[in-house]
């Protein structure tokens, strides 16, 4: 090894270092930018086409080039609320039992399985989607639900298996590590003496999380929701392999339907035409200008719960 | 809620000798049924991932043999074949996107920890944490427009670069992290000794700091390995060999999309097989990061 210490000290250097380093920290934001300078130039011919016309009519028609996005906004919509209505609740029970309730073996064990969800690839939850969730939902849910609750015109129809309600539980069991994660960070940050002198007051162990620590967390825990929630909105490839890539607007859940980020999927390597490539590109930028818009807001509400804390690695 | 019914403890029995007043029975059921809903909700999150694991190990074991990682896809109809062009191809692209995404995130990330304590640092630091959330398909319609555009076809580049500005933020913020985990006298003793600020930062600090850097990367590599979107219009996939950067190349995610929706039982015996291979790199990686992290990101120090 050479000594450190040769000759004298030269600012040159050290000048030099500083600015590459500012570099590639600027090259940060240049990606970030670059990214908007690309989706609008490439969405430009549609945007001149159609105008804001373009979000509120679900006419997609590529062989007479008439193009509204209305059905895909409806199908990311619909899809993600479907997964924020079944994965909150399951998020924010297992994050409280978690650092509230389980014994500190187990604790280590369950943050490390549910970490463990949030690593397997969209492709093999769609591939497990395809061969297992589906045929169970054609086969034992569907007809269930349709008997019990398809007078609320939300389960009728024949049960493909494939559709929305496909989409949306395969979304929930992928944003649910996301939700807890975040959840168990706000949580274990809610200081100690509060637990204790919400349980010195006589509460139970309920009463405490209830109002000593959900009601403190409660901004943290929003923020971790609406994360999740981004994640939801770009989700590709499991929603493309059992959405169906039917682009129409139908109330019931059983029924195929298309969001944003699959129509992108499906049809974006085979556009032929200007106009048409245009039109996904352009679906591309209002899907990226809604998840940095939710994404900023979330972020933004996390910190003002964890501010000051050292925020663990992304593991 | 198998605990409600172990029985409650008589609270209106006179023999008591407290001097609290008891709990009521209501609030205590309900502090019961909560914990038992809480229980449940455990159960219902692990199921699917019990579930996943299973059934792939199930699945892709018996697909796995000598072929699968030697021989390229059969024709349909014709059974046997595997999956190595894909595996090589995603080798390739993941290390065209290491290649470029590491170097730069490093970079950031010495930036934020060194010289970004200030207004500056705080724009680089959000931007980083909101581009982690852009959708990665959105990612793959830039590489698109950047590369297949101005090339005129897919290839394996168009692929490496999607997926390395997917790793640059994740690797900036962590590189970030574990550099200020490195104490503020270590810094201090080497300008004492009349060491320049750049020869410190990356002999001294960015040494200290190595194993933490490295998880970092680990982790962002294992968000890109099982990556498919950015693929789909990049690198296109390819039935056969391909050893040339620009031309289009099979990967195995996007292998394992192709066969999962196609109509043959021989290729849902492949995407299986794809699919665990895939996997066990991911977890790989992960578990080794998790085991590095638990010995103590500083351990170099």
């Amino acid at each position: 090894m050479t000594p450190l210490l040769q000759g004298k000290v030269s600012e040159l250097p050290d000048r030099m270092f500083a600015w590459a380093m500012r570099l590639c920290g600027l090259a940060v934001v240049a990606l970030l930018g670059l990214i908007v300078l690309e989706l609008v130039q490439g969405s430009h011919l549609s945007w001149h086409a159609f105008g804001w016309k373009f979000f509120a009519h679900s006419d997609w028609d590529p062989v007479e080039e008439s193009f509204g996005a209305l059905a895909f906004i409806y199908g990311t919509i619909v899809s993600s609320i479907i997964a924020l209505v079944i994965a909150v609740p399951l998020s924010v029970g297992v994050a409280v039992f978690i650092t509230e309730m389980a014994p500190v073996w187990l604790k280590g064990v369950l943050s490390f399985t549910t970490d463990l969800l949030a690593a397997i690839p969209s492709v093999i939850y769609g591939l497990w989607a395809i061969f297992m969730l589906v045929p169970l939902l054609r086969n034992y849910i569907q007809p269930v639900l349709a008997a019990t609750l398809g007078w609320t015109g939300l389960f009728s129809g024949p049960p493909y298996g494939i559709g929305m309600l496909a989409a949306g539980i395969i979304l929930a069991i992928m944003v649910i590590p996301i939700i807890s994660s975040i959840t168990r960070e706000v949580l274990s940050v809610v200081p100690q003496h509060q637990r204790e002198g919400v349980l010195a007051l006589g509460a139970t162990r309920w009463e405490m999380i209830r109002m000593g620590v959900l009601r403190n967390a409660r901004a943290g825990i929003v923020g971790g929701i609406i994360l999740g929630l981004g994640r939801a909105l770009g989700e590709t490839m499991a929603v493309t392999m059992v959405i169906g890539n039917t682009p129409q607007i139908e109330k019931s859940l059983f029924a195929p339907a298309d969001t944003m980020a699959s129509v992108l999927a499906n049809q974006f390597s085979e556009a032929t035409g200007d106009l048409y490539l245009s039109a996904l590109i352009e679906i591309g930028l209002a899907l990226f200008l809604v998840t940095i818009v939710v994404n900023a807001l979330a972020r933004l509400m996390v910190w003002s719960v964890t501010r000051g804390q050292p925020s663990k690695a992304v593991a | 809620m198998a605990s409600l019914q172990k029985p409650l403890p008589d609270m209106n029995s006179n023999s008591t000798m407290v001097t609290v007043p008891p709990v009521s029975l209501w609030r205590r059921a309900v502090d019961q049924i909560m914990t038992g809903v809480s229980v449940l909700t455990v159960i219902l999150v692990l199921t699917p991932l019990v579930w996943i694991f299973g059934y792939l190990v199930y699945r892709g074991i018996g697909s796995i043999n000598l072929a699968f990682f030697t021989q390229i896809p059969k024709p349909v109809g014709e059974v046997g074949g595997g999956m190595a062009n894909a595996i090589v191809g995603s080798a390739v692209i993941l290390t065209i996107a290491s290649l470029l995404g590491v170097p730069l995130g490093i970079g950031a990330g010495i930036y934020l920890a060194e010289y970004g304590r200030n207004r500056y640092g705080d724009i680089v630091r959000f931007v980083s944490d909101v581009m982690n959330g852009v959708p990665s398909i959105v990612i793959g319609i830039v590489a698109y427009w950047l590369v297949v555009v101005r090339q005129k076809h897919f290839s394996a580049l168009a692929g490496g670069v999607a997926l390395a500005i997917m790793m640059v933020p994740t690797i900036a913020r962590t590189t970030e992290q574990m550099l200020l985990l490195v104490p503020q006298a270590i810094r201090e003793a080497a300008y004492g000794l009349g060491v320049s600020r750049w020869r410190t930062t990356l002999s001294i600090t960015l040494r200290a700091a190595t194993s933490g850097v490295i998880t970092g990367c680990m982790l962002a590599f294992a968000r890109i390995a099982g990556e498919t979107a950015p693929l789909l219009f990049t690198t296109l996939g390819n039935q056969f060999w391909n050893w040339k950067l620009d031309q289009p190349t099979a990967a195995l995610p996007l292998q394992i999309y192709e066969y999962a929706k196609s109509p043959f039982d021989e290729w849902h015996r492949l995407a299986w097989g794809g699919a665990l291979v895939l996997i066990a790199l991911i977890v790989g990686a992960v578990s080794a990061v998790r085991f590095v992290v638990r010995r103590g990101t500083l351990a170099g120090a």
